[in-house]
């Protein structure tokens, strides 16, 4: 295929392509995306491959090779692509073929025919025929030729690592309809859900992976989406967690078999020993104690033990610390408090962990919903976010012309101001101090944008005021006294829960978000209202931020109609 | 999005408050931050398409709005709009029997294939402009009996039984079969496929299998034409009966108008039992692909016999060369052998002539040596002696030995220097032990 497929023969997967594991999905006829699964049954695809004869494995049957042929099987290759051997951290790769420089790129070296001659293959025909065994897989599962993907790639990804993806997808058959960023795939799964409500939030998107961690800031207003902030981390990962096991196992190896030596030190025994490791970490996700066993460990020695998870979450705990730390430090560099994040996605296999969630969970306040499988019932296994949003994504751009998408996805679209403080309505009363600021619409909202609210009027109607802000979130530090609810001043935020925050008992200070108005924008009057009317507002920010609004009173006619121009232009009503 | 509800009541209008409209601006939006959107999911789309094409938000929820509305619009027009003929307009309902249903409510082009729906709108469309009481509004006569033909139509086609028994009978859906000149002409596949579509809706089992084109395979011809040779057909006759009369005082006339009409729906299907007969005869006869297989097949037999043929040859062929390559082989053996004894024999022949000649160049070189006797004329004795002497060694040595010696002597005529080489030679047989010291006697230096 060297050309684009035309639309109408376009048969579109998502394709989540991780360092450690790769998965494809793809979106059934009504519209709900499912993660397909491979000949051998996985739904998580170990994205590794080996050569043993000039026979190539792929994924679950790769990875035990990594005990019996490390030097001819390829690993962890995601993050080398485009990029050049001065910027890779080969760690990953010490147990599997060793990443080398050639040329400008990367490549590995390793038996890949029948023939007994080693064979430099760069990293990108590595990629290639990773992702022609994922199409195969996929086209195997539809009975239809896939032949165009939706990729996810991290935030921090390059042009130039996107593009020598791009190629090596193009090798493999794959039209590249698009490439989206994976926290925001995991956000568009959640969202795609049919019960999902489309709202005005702040989403946190903790991608914690085997090699790295990412932690993206999301603002989700309307159904749209703008990363705030990104944190990576290449310390804090899943394997880490497996290193912790794999020490633990190898001392109490050493200590039951004196003669038996450290099994860290020979090379297949830590292949066996990391495998292992990796499968009791997943079991203790689920179950509350696992067993160890691995047969001829060192110097033929059997050894099998057990672990309960509260041993390994003592064990892990600085592990899980950090990535709640991660997490933390995330929201900090997007100038938020934990008390905006409405939500917390955990995705990436280490999500799993139900001790990373219960503390991410207890760093932030109540108000904070964390979506992990072990909090939410109804929560999307995290492992497969990435590549089902990738899939809603492509059945919904795979209909459309290449050049749309790119026009679409071109800066001159993607690009738009955000407002930098929030806009809404006084109530209660009309004076800045007294009165309560409600938000229409929350700053960080991109624009073009409308939004509406309906407002409750006094009770025995009249004539009322409606005063547009701005305003800006504050947070509000209260020293705790025993009865901390009878503040003055303070605002009760009946519709939001936001500031039920309990602290716990030796906490001797409340944190509330509070709304400080910062500037009146406009007002208006309705007069005449009925008992118990109810007034709605609609907000119209224009592309320049010009704002027109209309008010009027719900199920009456006319209202009242007013705008004002964008900054530096001279001030004027309609 | 959908609005938010806020609880908290408005602030009341203050005493004097008063602007033009009931509306002031006060301030301005604070400066925004660029940020990029993600290019992800259906909101996203709906923005980059406000954007691309410069709509604001009305305008697009308008436009979305419409274009969803026309495709509702666009499948309710395009079913059922067949002008009416004039003629048809002008049915007498009591002759229901002879009407087109199908061409009654607009359906003609569908026939058989309408489906229960379509006909159903089709009725509501056509009673929507032919009601009496409309007509009777626009000033018209009160002419109801085109409106009654509807009802007819409706009430026959809407009846699976009373359908069946009118498609059994109607004419226009039948395709009258190509003659054997229009087919020469034409296009079989295109004309016939069309004849036994038609007559396939007479078929007990679904799907009738298609007629194909020149590139079927031959089970795919077999099979078409066996399934219309065991042709299954729920075609029936009843709709052309004659009425049955309704009265209960003429029971044998009824019973005789009865059986009358059992007889010729009987007579009726054999007829049209040996009609599709004739037509299946008559398509296979034109059928190119029938002659094409035969040919094929004969082509095939003739080929394997062919091939059986020449096998034999290429066999007795190579059999013959066999033979022959063993007979030429023998005599060429043969032949080698006589020349190479006849070769061994000459060259014998001329070491032996060799020898003897150089025997008596040895001789005479005794001779020329004068017997190895000193000056003047040897004595007998001497000469015998030598001559044996040299007799001796030419006994001793073989053929080249003495073609050497021979070599040695030629053209030596100083008798000390001949007898010199008769010494060493002999000298040399004596040192290979092949003569005893002192058997020659007068060559021993």
């Amino acid at each position: 295929m060297s050309e684009e497929e035309s639309p109408a023969t376009r048969v579109a997967i998502g394709i989540s392509f991780g360092n450690s594991y790769s998965s494809i999905a793809y979106t059934t006829e009504d519209g709900k995306a499912a993660v397909i699964a491979n000949e051998e049954g996985d739904r998580q695809i170990p994205s590794i491959l080996s050569y043993v004869e000039g026979e190539e494995f792929q994924g679950t049957q790769a990875k035990a090779q990594l005990v019996r042929n490390p030097k001819n099987t390829v690993a962890y290759f995601r993050d080398f692509l485009g990029q050049d051997f001065k910027s890779i951290d080969p760690t990953p790769c010490h147990q599997s073929a060793h990443p080398l420089q050639h040329d400008s790129t990367i490549a590995f070296k390793i038996q890949d025919t029948a023939e007994d001659t080693e064979n430099i293959v760069t990293v990108s025909e590595i990629t290639t025929r990773h992702l022609r065994r994922l199409r195969n897989s996929g086209t195997d599962y539809l009975g239809k030729a896939v032949n165009a993907a939706v990729i996810t790639v991290p935030t921090n990804f390059s042009d130039a690592q996107k593009e020598s993806l791009k190629k090596a997808a193009k090798d493999a058959d794959i039209e590249v309809l698009q490439f989206i960023h994976e926290p925001v795939a995991a956000l568009l799964a959640y969202d795609a859900r049919p019960d999902a409500k489309i709202a005005d939030k702040i989403v946190v998107v903790a991608d914690l992976g085997g090699i790295r961690s990412d932690v993206a800031v999301i603002a989700s207003r309307g159904g749209m989406y703008s990363i705030l902030a990104t944190a990576h981390d290449y310390d804090v990962s899943g394997t880490q967690l497996d290193q912790v096991l794999m020490d633990h196992f190898s001392k109490e190896f050493i200590k039951k078999h004196k003669s038996g030596g450290d099994p860290r030190e020979s090379d297949r025994a830590l292949a066996k020993l990391k495998l292992e490791s990796e499968a009791v970490k997943k079991s203790l996700s689920i179950g509350s104690s696992a067993n160890f066993s691995v047969e001829s460990l060192s110097n033929g020695l059997d050894f099998t033990s057990t672990i309960n998870r509260t041993r390994y979450e003592l064990l892990a705990s600085k592990i899980f610390a950090a990535f709640t730390r991660l997490v933390l430090h995330a929201v900090e560099k997007a100038n938020l408090d934990p008390l905006d994040i409405t939500e917390i996605i955990l995705a990436g296999g280490s999500a799993h962990t139900p001790r990373i969630a219960s503390s991410i969970v207890s760093s932030f306040p109540a108000s904070t919903a964390v979506l992990a499988p072990s909090t939410s019932p109804t929560a999307i296994n995290p492992s497969e976010l990435a590549a089902r949003g990738a899939a809603i994504q492509a059945s919904l751009i795979q209909e459309f012309e290449s050049e749309d998408i790119e026009q679409s996805t071109h800066p001159m679209v993607t690009v738009t101001p955000h407002l930098a403080r929030a806009i809404g309505i006084l109530c209660i009363s009309g004076d800045e101090s007294s009165g309560v600021f409600r938000a229409l619409v929350e700053a960080e909202t991109a624009v073009p944008v409308r939004r509406t609210a309906i407002v409750a009027t006094p009770r025995e109607g009249g004539d009322v005021l409606i005063k547009i802000c701005e305003g800006r979130r504050e947070i509000k530090v209260t020293k705790s006294t025993p009865k901390a609810k009878d503040k003055k001043g303070t605002v009760e935020e009946d519709d939001d829960s936001e500031d039920d925050y309990d602290s716990e008992e030796e906490e001797d200070e409340v944190r509330e978000k509070t709304w400080k108005v910062e500037k009146v924008l406009a007002e208006a009057a309705l007069r005449g209202l009925k008992k118990g009317a109810k007034v709605e507002v609609q907000v119209n920010v224009g592309h320049d931020l010009a704002v027109t609004c209309h008010v009027r009173e719900v199920g009456g006619k006319g209202g009242v109609r007013g705008g004002w121009q964008a900054p530096g232009v001279a001030n004027g009503s309609a | 999005m959908a609005a938010v509800n806020i609880a908290l009541p408005l602030p009341v209008l203050p005493e004097g408050w008063s602007a033009e409209k009931d509306f002031k601006a006060v301030g301005e939006l604070t400066h925004a931050t660029d940020r990029n959107i993600e290019p992800v999911g259906p909101h996203f789309l709906a923005h980059a398409r406000r954007k691309r094409h410069k709509r604001t938000f009305s305008e697009d929820d308008r436009i979305q709005a419409q274009s969803n509305v026309k495709k509702v619009e666009d499948e309710d027009a395009g079913e059922i709009s067949e002008p009416e003929d004039p003629l048809m307009l002008q049915r007498d309902a009591k002759d229901w029997k002879g009407q087109d249903h199908y061409a009654v409510l607009g359906l003609s082009k569908y026939r058989y294939r309408a489906t229960e729906d379509q006909i159903k709108r089709a009725h509501r469309k056509k009673v929507l402009k032919h009601h009496p009481d409309k007509k009777a509004a626009a000033g018209s006569t009160e002419d109801d009996s085109f409106f009654k033909c509807i009802q007819k139509a409706t009430e026959i086609l809407l009846d699976p039984v009373k359908r069946r028994q009118y498609d059994s009978v109607d004419e226009g859906a039948n395709i009258e079969p190509p003659s054997k000149k229009d087919t020469q002409k034409g296009n079989f596949y295109k004309l016939w496929g069309r004849v036994f579509e038609a007559e396939g809706r007479f078929s007990k089992n679904q799907p009738v299998p298609k007629l194909g084109n020149d590139k079927s395979t031959k089970e795919d011809v077999e099979h078409f034409y066996n399934f219309w040779y065991n042709f299954d057909s729920w075609r029936s006759f009843e709709y052309q009966d004659e009425d049955v009369p309704d009265d209960n005082e003429n029971r044998d006339q009824k019973r005789h108008v009865e059986r009358k009409n059992q007889n010729a729906r009987r007579k009726k299907k054999t007829e049209d039992t040996t009609r599709l007969r004739k037509l299946v005869d008559d398509a296979l006869a034109l059928d190119e692909r029938i002659k094409k297989f035969r040919q094929q097949e004969h082509a095939q037999k003739n080929k394997r016999r062919f091939e059986k043929e020449a096998e034999a040859k290429r066999l007795a062929e190579e059999a013959a060369k066999a033979k022959e390559e063993e007979a030429r082989l023998k005599a060429e053996k043969e032949a080698a052998e006589k020349a190479e004894k006849a070769e061994g024999k000459k060259a014998k022949e001329a070491a032996k002539n060799a020898a003897k000649k150089n025997k008596r160049v040895v001789r005479a070189s005794v001779k020329e040596a004068n017997y190895f006797h000193g000056a003047g004329d040897a004595p007998a004795a001497q000469i015998d002696g030598a001559l044996n002497d040299a007799d001796l060694v030419i006994a001793k040595i073989d053929n080249e030995e003495l073609a050497a010696l021979t070599s040695r002597l030629n053209g030596k005529k100083d008798a000390s220097e001949i007898k010199q080489i008769f010494v060493d030679e002999v000298k040399r047989l004596i040192d290979a032990g092949k003569l005893k010291d002192g058997e020659a006697k007068f060559l021993s230096a």
